[in-house]
């Protein structure tokens, strides 16, 4: 099962996301109404703790454990990202929750945000089922 | 042991999540995402010959393990060790959401608002099913979410990520400030 480790992972993942408030509806509502520093300031430790660690990777040719060249990640541009993002920012500020939440929540009790999981899941579905009649 | 119980920090809670980004790229060549796991699941269950749904999905089977994991991490830290107190958010926010009737703030969300019997609700449904539905379609629609382009993205230093997470914000500042209090209101 090499899959184990990836699990301990979001282990960890989901315990930060948790204990650091972020899958919160409260604290997506405090951050959209710029009423606290509390979630900038995880985004602005976070991004630049990764960027940090990418940088070293780059800088030392660094391998993978298995001995792979790291893949660095690359985005393309299209203007569905910024439709698409805006989307999910409306839902975003009504479910407090984007997807890595959305599974904290649920781990956290939250029986009835697995009807919201199966809501983003069917978004997903008519995305992928609208993706040719919708502008790129 | 109260320390277990506690909520961490940001400067505590945002290094460990940055640090999430190298580790998956040295552990296995993986890049953060979640939103990708909801399209595994459609790939999974209901492929319907959809074109965006018919890949090797068992191949990327890794994120689900992640995300089982986050679910975990929200058992071990939302339930067995969950803060007694409520979140300390700003005195502002919990004014704001008092206008709406909204008295119990306990808990990570306000049960008033998420649970079974308001689903049926239109204020429930709107939250629930219709804002999980747009959270959804939108991630897919922008290639990604806050872990894809907030963190992973922007440690890359891709621009296109950045125009994906100011893009999250300004639809999320919008609508918080402009269609959100009519909901809360219903």
């Amino acid at each position: 099962m090499k899959n184990i480790k990836y699990l301990f992972i979001g282990v960890v993942f989901g315990l930060a996301l948790t204990k650091g408030e972020a899958i919160s509806w409260y604290r997506i509502q405090e951050m959209f109404r710029f009423e606290s520093f509390h979630m900038f300031g995880i985004f602005m430790t976070a991004i630049p703790t990764g960027a940090l660690f990418l940088f070293i990777i780059k800088k030392q040719k660094l391998n993978t454990f298995e001995g792979e060249v790291v893949d660095m990640p690359v985005k393309k541009y299209s203007h569905g990202i910024v439709i698409g993002s805006l989307i999910f920012g409306f839902g975003w500020a009504l479910t407090g929750a984007c997807p890595g939440p959305l599974y904290a929540q649920i781990g956290s009790g939250s029986w009835v945000t697995g009807v919201t999981l199966l809501s983003a899941i069917a978004g997903t579905w008519t995305y992928g089922l609208l993706q040719n009649k919708l502008p790129e | 042991m109260e320390i277990f119980y506690k909520p961490w920090p940001w400067y505590i809670a945002g290094p460990i999540i940055g640090f999430t980004v190298p580790l998956l790229l040295l552990i296995g060549n993986k890049k953060l995402g979640i939103s990708s796991t909801l399209r595994q699941i459609c790939a999974a269950c209901v492929p319907a010959n959809i074109s965006l749904f018919r890949y090797d999905w068992k191949k990327d089977s890794w994120n689900l393990f992640f995300a089982g994991g986050i679910a975990v991490g929200g058992f071990l830290g939302g339930y067995v060790f969950a803060n007694p107190d409520p979140v300390a958010i700003s005195q502002s926010t919990t004014a704001y959401l008092h206008s709406f009737g909204l008295t119990d703030l306990t808990g990570l969300m306000p049960s008033e608002l998420f649970n079974w019997s308001s689903l049926v609700t239109l204020k429930g449904f709107l939250m629930m099913v219709v804002g999980g539905f747009m959270v959804g379609f939108g991630t897919r629609y922008a290639k990604g979410c806050t872990s894809g382009h907030g963190i992973l993205g922007l440690s890359a230093l891709q621009w296109p990520s950045l125009i994906a997470t100011m893009s999250f914000f300004l639809g999320g500042i919008l609508f918080s400030h402009l269609v959100l209090p009519y909901i809360l209101s219903l």
